[in-house]
């Protein structure tokens, strides 16, 4: 199925709007490219009345962080009826909280880092204060601080003792009402994205991100060309990489991720452990999904048609389950 | 798809394979694109340094370009010489004569904005490494100039009186142990931005025989001088030193329109010569329609009064935010009483991280300030914020100052429970707990020396 008109959501008021705007303007090229109509929307307030007035058949979300990736743009798609790229309400919400994420990876037996997530009532009301020597015993230092629902790495921490934890703590709740201690691995950071072929989720090589010099892979790191080196296939032994597509395939399923996402792990001491899944990766220059799709021979373009196939060919009872 | 220009990552790499190494120091940072949100309607942005353009009157606006049309279109629309024209430059000369400054109208060149000082006096005078000394903390558009022509810049705190000249003296003492000689000292002496603060007259004395001792250049960026609401005027340092080791750089952004483009710069002939150099090469000469603009304007208008009706109401908004200030930012905070200027300078607990609030005060309140990690190269000032009072109207400054205050007290309150410490929280409800206002000389002493903590902890993960 081919798309008549294309209804491009992007900006947003969300923190990570200057991301949106990139991912938008690498995706507004490719489907000029493409010769596909569309319309290019700023989320805003006129949000309903915009997409009403857009004649779209379908809409891509080149939406990051809150509102966009979190299923509520989605829930609204779903109202007005406009089948759109990605993931639907429920998987938007499993991948935005990724407290929820790891509450899911460890029931189903996925490897990822132990971890402990508070709320800012659980400070402010029920004393959680009083438990965190007992967490920071647990957990061992660095400890990596990171705001529950937030992308881009914002907001992520370390602390390197526990006098570090209280400002960290402040620094995560800056970003949302709910923080997540989790155990510092050490080791690469791979990202494996998943794009479903004819209804199959099937993992892309293995992007391997090597910051130039930071102490992680933070925001400036992702977003400046240069920053960064990305090895993409990175350099894996065989079944390290038939591991890691192994695992991307099953936190995508596991969370009912749909079209295509990200998952985002690191390779230590342990093996492989999943830190995050990302329903709505960024497509900005720098971004990964984009350079594993281009290692797989699918050009920007080719990817970009791709998500809005999958889009038309969702029956609103597959969105809405997720 | 064969014929599509298509972006790879390969490309990208070979892009970033063609880049300068001083691109390497030149940084973005996810505080630029929160400050982008800044600029959306629903927010209430008191970070930007804005001056209040809409209360020029449409009419003059109107008057002088309709009179440009008819008299000098052609001169208008064309290239002009690179040092400016000679009757914009002899606005300029008026200008400087206002606070006290006799300049020669052939050793001023017109500039694209005064930023566009600082670039070239850097570019000038600066290779990989050198040394540039500034206030800690400096104004924010300087540190990304600095860095891309790689210098090495040295921070000295202030006070209340400004930069502590004793402090300069020693680093510049002990940059002669190590055999580096700083090529020139930058400075914001009156209302500095973002600090507020204002160079005393003895430090101003001192900072020039200084320059004049060490053969130094100093560079004195001076956009608030005219912006004075209250006090007397200082001498600028180019007055003190007769233009002999002080570059001055002045702006018709806060007194006409930052719009227009136009700055200037003052300098010994022989720097100067090298400065016209490099405007030619970075833009052959400033707009000839704005400098047009300014000569008719000044020609017909009375820009003194303007300055005097900005001064009026600035005046007005400063005082509404330290008011502000005094009702809804708690008792640990600490800010800057500026005599003069566009900025105040609050900072806060230790443990609060500004470019974080700034996340909180985007997302829950909808209102914008500038992190005071903005005015440091090494990390420094994460507890402070700059706030501006020239761009909001009184009910936007208190309802903003309110706004700030809220999420800061969130943060201070959460802080109390994580060590099961008691709640330092202010308490809105007992206001009487507040101590009076202790003598503004100690109180700013306090508030602008930030040797608070090592730039490390701050520079990592944010």
């Amino acid at each position: 199925m081919t798309p008549r008109r294309v209804a491009l959501l992007k900006g947003g008021p969300s923190l990570e709007r200057q991301v949106s705007l990139r991912s938008a303007a690498r995706v507004e090229d490719a489907l000029e490219r493409l010769g596909i109509e569309f319309v290019s929307i700023d989320v805003g307030r006129t949000l309903v009345d915009d997409l009403r007035a857009s004649d779209a058949d379908v809409a891509f979300v080149a939406l990051h962080g809150r509102g966009g990736e979190d299923g509520t743009v989605q829930e609204l798609l779903e109202i007005v009826g406009i089948p759109y790229t990605g993931s639907g309400v429920l998987a938007c919400m499993r991948c935005m909280d990724k407290v929820l994420t790891k509450h899911m990876l460890l029931e189903e037996g996925l490897p990822t880092p132990d971890f402990f997530a508070f709320s800012e009532i659980a400070f402010k009301e029920l004393g959680a204060g009083e438990a965190l020597p007992a967490i920071e015993e647990r957990l061992g230092f660095p400890v990596v601080v990171k705001p529950a629902a937030q992308g881009s790495a914002l907001g992520i921490k370390f602390a390197r003792a526990a006098e570090d934890v209280p400002e960290a703590l402040i620094a995560a709740f800056s970003y949302d009402d709910r923080v997540l201690l989790e155990r510092h691995v050490e080791g690469r950071e791979l990202a494996v994205s998943v794009l479903e072929d004819e209804g199959e989720p099937r993992a892309l090589p293995v992007v391997e991100a090597k910051p130039e010099q930071q102490y992680f892979y933070d925001f400036e790191a992702r977003y400046e060309i240069g920053k960064t080196e990305f090895l993409c296939p990175a350099d894996l032994p065989g079944d390290v990489a038939a591991r890691a597509h192994e695992l991307a395939v099953a936190v995508y399923r596991l969370l009912g991720c749909y079209g295509f996402a990200r998952v985002d792990m690191i390779l230590g001491d342990d093996g492989l452990q999943v830190l995050e899944a990302q329903a709505i990766p960024g497509l900005t220059d720098t971004s990964l999904l984009p350079q594993a799709a281009e290692a797989a021979d699918i050009t920007f373009e080719q990817l970009v048609e791709k998500m809005l196939e999958q889009a038309l060919a969702r029956t609103p009872a597959s969105a809405t389950a997720g | 798809m064969k014929d599509r220009h298509q972006t790879t990552s390969h490309e990208i790499e070979r892009y970033a394979g063609l880049f300068a190494k001083r691109t390497r120091h030149m940084r973005s940072s996810a505080m630029r694109d929160l400050m982008e949100i800044t600029a959306r309607p629903e927010v209430i942005s008191l970070a930007g340094g804005l001056p209040d353009t809409s209360s020029f009157p449409p009419e003059s606006f109107a008057a002088i370009t309709d009179k440009i049309a008819r008299q000098s279109c052609a001169s208008a629309l064309q290239y002009g010489p690179t040092e400016g024209s000679t009757r914009t430059k002899e606005c300029i000369v008026e200008v400087m004569a206002a606070e006290g400054m006799r300049a020669d109208a052939d050793d001023i060149v017109v500039t694209t904005g005064g930023q566009q000082v600082i670039d070239l006096v850097t570019k000038t005078l600066i290779d990989p490494g050198d040394v540039v000394i500034c206030e800690a903390p400096t104004y924010p558009g300087a540190v990304p100039t600095f860095s891309s022509y790689e210098a090495d810049v040295i921070q000295i705190e202030m006070d209340s009186d400004g930069m502590r000249v004793d402090l300069l003296e020693e680093t510049l003492a002990r940059l002669d142990g190590e055999q580096r000689r700083p090529k020139f000292i930058y400075t914001v002496p009156t209302f500095q931005n973002p600090a507020g603060v204002t160079l005393s007259a003895p430090r101003r004395r001192r900072l020039v025989e200084i320059a004049r001792e060490r053969e130094l250049l100093v560079l004195e960026d001076n956009p608030y001088g005219l912006l004075r609401y209250e006090g007397e005027p200082l001498p600028p340092l180019y007055a003190l030193d007769g233009g002999e080791y002080v570059i001055y750089l002045g702006t018709f952004s806060k007194i006409l329109s930052p719009g227009i483009r136009l700055g200037w710069v003052t300098a010994p002939g022989p720097v100067l010569s090298k400065i016209k150099l490099g405007k030619q090469a970075a833009d052959l000469c400033s707009s000839s329609l704005t400098q047009q603009f300014v000569e008719i304007y000044f020609q017909e208008s009375n820009w003194r009064r303007y300055v005097q009706d900005l001064c009026g109401v600035y005046r007005q908004r400063r005082d509404a935010m330290l008011d502000a200030l005094a009702e809804f930012f708690p008792r640990e905070a600490e800010w800057t009483q500026p005599g003069g200027g566009l900025f105040i300078w609050a900072t806060l607990p230790d443990f609060i991280d500004t470019g974080d609030l700034l996340a909180k005060a985007l997302r829950e309140e909808r209102v914008a300030f500038v992190p005071g990690s903005a005015a440091y190269v090494d990390g420094r000032g994460g507890s402070s914020m700059r706030l501006n009072f020239s761009g909001a109207d009184v009910d936007g400054i208190v309802e903003g100052v309110r706004r700030i205050g809220k999420v800061v007290d969130e943060q201070i309150s959460l802080f109390s429970t994580f060590a099961g410490r008691s709640s330092e929280a202010p308490s809105r409800d007992e206001p009487e707990d507040r101590p009076a206002d202790p003598p503004p000389d100690v109180r700013l002493a306090d508030v602008v020396e930030l040797p608070r903590r090592g730039g490390e902890r701050r520079a990592q993960g944010s």
